[in-house]
Formats: C-alpha cells, sequence, structure tokens
C-alpha cells in the first residue's frame, strides 16, 4: 500500500464507520435520551455527540497543543506561505467545481487565480492574484452535489474531521482525492498532510476558543452553525430569506410602513 | 444674486435634513461598518483584543442602530412574555455581553479589510430588509449580512449574519434548550456563568 492511497482509504474507513454507527443508532423505535429537544436535522444526535466528545478529547490532547506550538515558534511569514500553498492546490479543485455548477464566469476567474498565483506567486506561496481582486472562492464537491439538487440529509460528525452531512461526507472522498493526488509525491503524503492539519488548525485556534466562549451547548451551536453555513454555501451566499420571528412582545410590536 | 443662493442654500440644507435623517438601510449599514472598521483598524486597544475597548465602539457606533430588545426578545421566544422587567433588563445585559464578545473577536482580525456593500433585498411578507456586505482583505471574503426592520420610522438592525449564520436565530436554539431545564432564570444564569467563565480565561 503506498503512503498516498493511505489518508483517502483511512478517510473512507472512518467515513464508513461513522455511517454504519450512526444507522444503528437509529434503530425503530430508540429515542434519543437526552433532554435536549430533538432536532429533525439530527437524527444520530446521541451518536454524534459520543463522536464529537472524542474528537474534543483528541484535539485537546494532542492537535492544539501542537497547533499552539506551530503558531508560536513559525513566523506569520511562513504560516500565511504555508496556507496559501495548500490554499493554491485547493483552488484548482475549486475552479472544478464552479464549472461544474455550472458557473462558468467565476469558474475561469478561479482559474486565473490559481495561474497567477502558481507562476507569480512562487507555485503558490504568495497570494498576488487577491491584490488583483481575484479573491478565494472555495467550492468543493459536497457543494456540487447540493447545487445538483441532492439535500444535506442527517448530520453527521465523523471521527477526526468533524461536522458533516452524508452528502458533504459523500463529496469528501472525492475532494481529498482530488487535492491530494496531483501535486504530492508518496514519500512526502504524510508530512505534507500533517504539515496541512496543523497549519488549518493553527488558523482555527482563535475561533475555536471564541466558539467555546459564546455557546451554551458547543455540540448543537457548531452543529446548527455547520447545516446553516453549508446552506448558505450551496446557494451562494444567497438562500431565500425568512422572516425572522418576533411574536413575543407584550403588544404588537409597532412598524412602520 | 446673492441672497437668492443663499436662500437656494438654505432650503437644499433644509430638504437634506428629513433625508439624512430617514437613510436608508443600505447607506446606515455602509456607514456604521466604515466607522467601526475604520477605529478597529487604527486603535492598538482593539486589535489587542480588550473588550473593555470593544464594548465602548459598540455602545457608541453600534447600539443606536440596533434594536436590542428585539433581538434579545426573539432569542428568548415565547417565555418572552413570562419575564418580569428585571429578567428582562438581566437578559438583555447578559445576551449583549456575549454578542459583544463575538463581535470582538471578529474586529481584532481586521486589519486592510474593506466592506463593500453587495445587495439589499426586502423580506418576503414583512416590512423587513437584508442588507448583504462582504468583507475582503486577505483570504476569503466573509459574508457579513444585516436584516433590519422599521421602528418609529428609524432602521434599525435586528441580526446579523456571519458567514452564513444568522447569530439572533442560532441563538434561538440555544436559549430553548436552557428555557427547557430552568425556565427564565435558568437561562439568565447559564448566561451568567458563560460570560464569566469566558472573562476569566481571556484575561
Amino acid at each position: 500500500m503506498s503512503p498516498r492511497r493511505l489518508p483517502w482509504r483511512v478517510l473512507l474507513a472512518a467515513a464508513a464507520l461513522a455511517f454504519a454507527s450512526g444507522c444503528a443508532t437509529v434503530a425503530p423505535g430508540s429515542a434519543p435520551a437526552t433532554a435536549q429537544a430533538a432536532n429533525p436535522a439530527d437524527p444520530w444526535e446521541n451518536w454524534n455527540r459520543k463522536v464529537f466528545a472524542f474528537n474534543e478529547a483528541i484535539d485537546e490532547a494532542v492537535l492544539k497543543p501542537v497547533a499552539q506550538a506551530y503558531r508560536d515558534v513559525v513566523p506569520q511569514m511562513v504560516r500565511t506561505g504555508v496556507g496559501n500553498f495548500f490554499g493554491n492546490i485547493g483552488d484548482v479543485w475549486s475552479a472544478a467545481n464552479h464549472f461544474l455548477q455550472g458557473k462558468v464566469g467565476s469558474g475561469f476567474e478561479m482559474g486565473m487565480r490559481v495561474l497567477t498565483n502558481t507562476l507569480f506567486g512562487l507555485g503558490g506561496v504568495l497570494d498576488p492574484a487577491t491584490e488583483m481582486r481575484l479573491p478565494r472562492r472555495s467550492e468543493d464537491f459536497g457543494q456540487t452535489l447540493g447545487v445538483w439538487g441532492l439535500p444535506a440529509g442527517p448530520y453527521i460528525v465523523l471521527p477526526l474531521l468533524g461536522p458533516s452531512s452524508v452528502r458533504d461526507t459523500a463529496g469528501l472522498p472525492l475532494d481529498r482525492y482530488a487535492t491530494m493526488s496531483s501535486h504530492v509525491v508518496d514519500a512526502e503524503a504524510w508530512s505534507m498532510s500533517v504539515l496541512q492539519i496543523v497549519n488549518v488548525r493553527a488558523e482555527l485556534l482563535a475561533t475555536t476558543q471564541l466558539l467555546s466562549d459564546v455557546s451554551l451547548d458547543k455540540y448543537s451551536f457548531l452543529r446548527d452553525g455547520y447545516l446553516s453555513r453549508r446552506r448558505d454555501q450551496v446557494y451562494d451566499g444567497a438562500p431565500p430569506l425568512e422572516k425572522f420571528e418576533d411574536e413575543f412582545a407584550d403588544e404588537p410590536p409597532k412598524k412602520g410602513n | 444674486m446673492l441672497k437668492k443662493l443663499l436662500a437656494a442654500a438654505c432650503l437644499g440644507l433644509m430638504l437634506s435634513v428629513p433625508v439624512l435623517a430617514q437613510a436608508g438601510p443600505d447607506a446606515l449599514v455602509k456607514r456604521i461598518s466604515s466607522e467601526v472598521i475604520d477605529t478597529a483598524k487604527t486603535d492598538p486597544a482593539i486589535q489587542a483584543g480588550n473588550i473593555d475597548k470593544v464594548i465602548a465602539l459598540v455602545d457608541a457606533k453600534v447600539m443606536p442602530s440596533v434594536n436590542f430588545e428585539v433581538m434579545t426578545r426573539s432569542a428568548v421566544g415565547p417565555q418572552w412574555r413570562q419575564a418580569s422587567a428585571d429578567q428582562r433588563g438581566k437578559l438583555q445585559a447578559e445576551f449583549k455581553t456575549l454578542l459583544v464578545r463575538v463581535y470582538s473577536g471578529a474586529l481584532t482580525q481586521i486589519k486592510d479589510q474593506t466592506v463593500e456593500i453587495t445587495k439589499t433585498q426586502p423580506v418576503p411578507q414583512s416590512t423587513q430588509v437584508v442588507v448583504q456586505s462582504e468583507v475582503r482583505g486577505k483570504g476569503e471574503p466573509i459574508k457579513l449580512d444585516y436584516r433590519l426592520d422599521q421602528y418609529d420610522g428609524a432602521w434599525k438592525i435586528i441580526d446579523v449574519n456571519v458567514g452564513g449564520i444568522w447569530l439572533v436565530t442560532s441563538y434561538r436554539s440555544q436559549f430553548a434548550t436552557e428555557l427547557g431545564k430552568g425556565g427564565i432564570d435558568g437561562l439568565i444564569g447559564a448566561l451568567v456563568e458563560r460570560n464569566k467563565a469566558a472573562a476569566s480565561g481571556k484575561s
């Protein structure tokens, strides 16, 4: 087994495991044991909460300390370069997804972005394209499936990978394969993967701290946030607007109009 | 001649005052966001995450254009009606501290960003509008939308969407769990505890 194949095999196995276990926990007649109001988008909440707790424990014990050390030791400029480099590889796949979703104009823009950063940005380490008003517009295969009409399906927390949905999990293997295969040589596959994961985690340190600081229940806050953000992305930032509920005033609120 | 000109200028001024007072929702959002961003960029204390400075900035620039009672009331839901004036005051104060923390987390990230208003959309079957904007700078643009409604003729912000997530709407289900467990006082207790823990972790 070549090291290059390994990450995506592990990933697939993990996804299959989560899916199978998830299915097992929704055997007919099983009801959520927690006091939480059941969320129709999260029928596997019991199982998901366990995986979430597992992920949090791993993160606290290994990934977060490593990312903090990395952030403290490696200068900002280098971290930005690492982020740009992996981002540039991801942008190729984003461009492909723009085309798959029928967005030809933005697909070409992302293509131009990759070309610019690869040629004039030292192979993607610098990001001159953003200055040239070609900002990153990420798209992944899960979003493409959504644009094609596939509903998100139940929410899943994947072991190690975190929040997802059935649809987004289905899109993951292809995402991984497309962003790994072309650029990374066998011998370096593992170290490159580790660098990418640590760099992404370091970028998220402030965000995850904030998430803990402002949520009453981190699990459901993250879940609701993930589901609405993904929905927003599938609609390219313009989902159908819903009315904001405010029917709880003592008297009907005074409105203009 | 000069008199006429002066009269015209006076008339122009008189006409423009009410127009300013009823500035459209997109103009309001544009003004607030550029004022906040300009201050955040230049103030080293805000960049360092000084929460008192952020609160002062929010109180001065943002709060006058926010209907915070509506925000809190909507997040709390039907039990708001049973809450006493004292409980309502506490809910609003604690919820504000929580939201300011979200806001300050975002503000410390601002360095060379600009805000561009992209679109203003009416919300079907209501008097509300959603003003969409994008924060552009290094990295991927961040979506920042505002939901506004008119109260006594003035536009006020009632919800904010960061990166595809409506904040007040998100807190509705967070609050519902606490309200189910311990009612209004249970929710107040949970908010106080969360704010205290976050404050001690920061310092």
